[in-house]
């Protein structure tokens, strides 16, 4: 965990610079910081609300951005019901990228429920939440100090872009991020910013049909095929 | 600027989706099986989303796609990627980035 940390502080800070240069506001960029809890729904929804994208598609867009999580959940579940529902909820939303994949480095075999399990996903949840958000703090007091020429809100941008980066992990899904790229571009004409919701449907099955044209090309073994 | 009171909106919407995404295989006690078309399709689905949201930061101009070969955003976002691809770090990548968008900016004058 500790070893994540510079680049998670780093990302806390440029976060909150991202907000303020946005345009939010000191107090908005903290209630966001607070609440949201998630820099990819942050800095999209700024980046959205700045291009005038409606609430739904704010919504739809970060909603998919976050898709990841919907995953994460699967695979926290086992560790997860013993809790009661309320406590599930909260630790459910602490529980953001590092944490997650921290936790599962150290029990992702286990899958027989322990307290201490849950104790360690606590600590790693503590840490995470007090290290991004003591970033974002100083990013948002310290915004206004940093003059608009240095372009920081554009750190925002390479931020997420490192992040698609990290989830480019082959050939198909690096297809798929790029026909996102050129629709998004290709599209940008339409109203309402329906250019993101056509150009995520295009990359998400063109990602498909290129996962199934990379299973036909497998030897028919690695498939299952006796 | 958008109104603050739309700003909170979309914070209180956000946390909700927060929630929702986070939480979403116990927010109830019930299994809810994953269907494998919907596996599949959610491997996707964020990479394209966060795609789809930067690019128009990264190669349009207030909405605009503007030819300009000294924009700098483009090699900085080039710069980026590939360090990102090579090394995986967020830290390196934005300093990566912004050294390349402010050496451009500021040392070749590039707008």
């Amino acid at each position: 965990m500790m070893a994540l940390m510079p680049g998670m502080l780093a990302w806390g800070l440029v976060a909150g610079v991202a907000m303020v240069k946005g345009g939010l506001g000191v107090g908005l960029s903290l209630a966001m910081s607070f609440l949201v809890y998630s820099a990819g729904a942050q800095l999209g929804a700024i980046a959205l609300m700045a291009d005038g994208a409606p609430f739904w598609i704010i919504m739809l867009a970060t909603l998919c951005v976050n898709l990841r999580f919907v995953i994460f959940s699967a695979g926290l579940r086992p560790y997860m019901m013993p809790l009661p529902r309320s406590t599930r909820w909260l630790l459910g939303y602490l529980t953001a990228d590092l944490s997650y994949v921290v936790f599962m480095q150290r029990y992702g075999g286990e899958l027989e429920p322990k307290p201490e399990q849950l104790r360690y996903l606590s600590g790693l949840c503590a840490a995470n939440w007090i290290g991004w958000q003591s970033a974002t703090v100083v990013g948002v007091l310290f915004a206004d100090s940093f003059p608009t020429e240095w372009g920081l809100s554009y750190a925002g941008v390479l931020a997420l872009l490192g992040l698609c980066c990290t989830l480019m992990r082959d050939w198909q899904s690096g297809l798929s991020a790029a026909v996102a790229f050129v629709v998004t571009i290709l599209a940008r004409g339409l109203p309402l910013r329906l250019n993101i919701v056509v150009a995520i449907a295009a990359a998400v099955i063109s990602g498909m049909l290129a996962d199934r044209a990379g299973e036909l090309h497998k030897p028919a073994r690695a498939r299952g095929v006796p | 600027m958008t109104s603050p009171w739309y700003v909170l909106l979309v914070t209180l919407g956000l946390t909700a989706v927060s929630v929702v995404n986070r939480s979403f295989f116990f927010l109830f006690e019930r299994e809810v099986p994953m269907p494998d078309a919907l596996k599949r399709g959610l491997r996707h689905a964020p990479l394209a989303a966060l795609v789809a949201v930067i690019a128009p930061d990264i190669a349009l101009t207030h909405g605009h796609f503007v030819f300009n070969p000294r924009d700098p955003r483009l090699y900085s976002a080039l710069a980026a990627a590939t360090y990102a691809l090579w090394r995986r770090g967020i830290l390196g990548t934005i300093v990566v980035g912004m050294l390349v968008f402010w050496g451009l900016r500021f040392g070749l004058g590039f707008q």
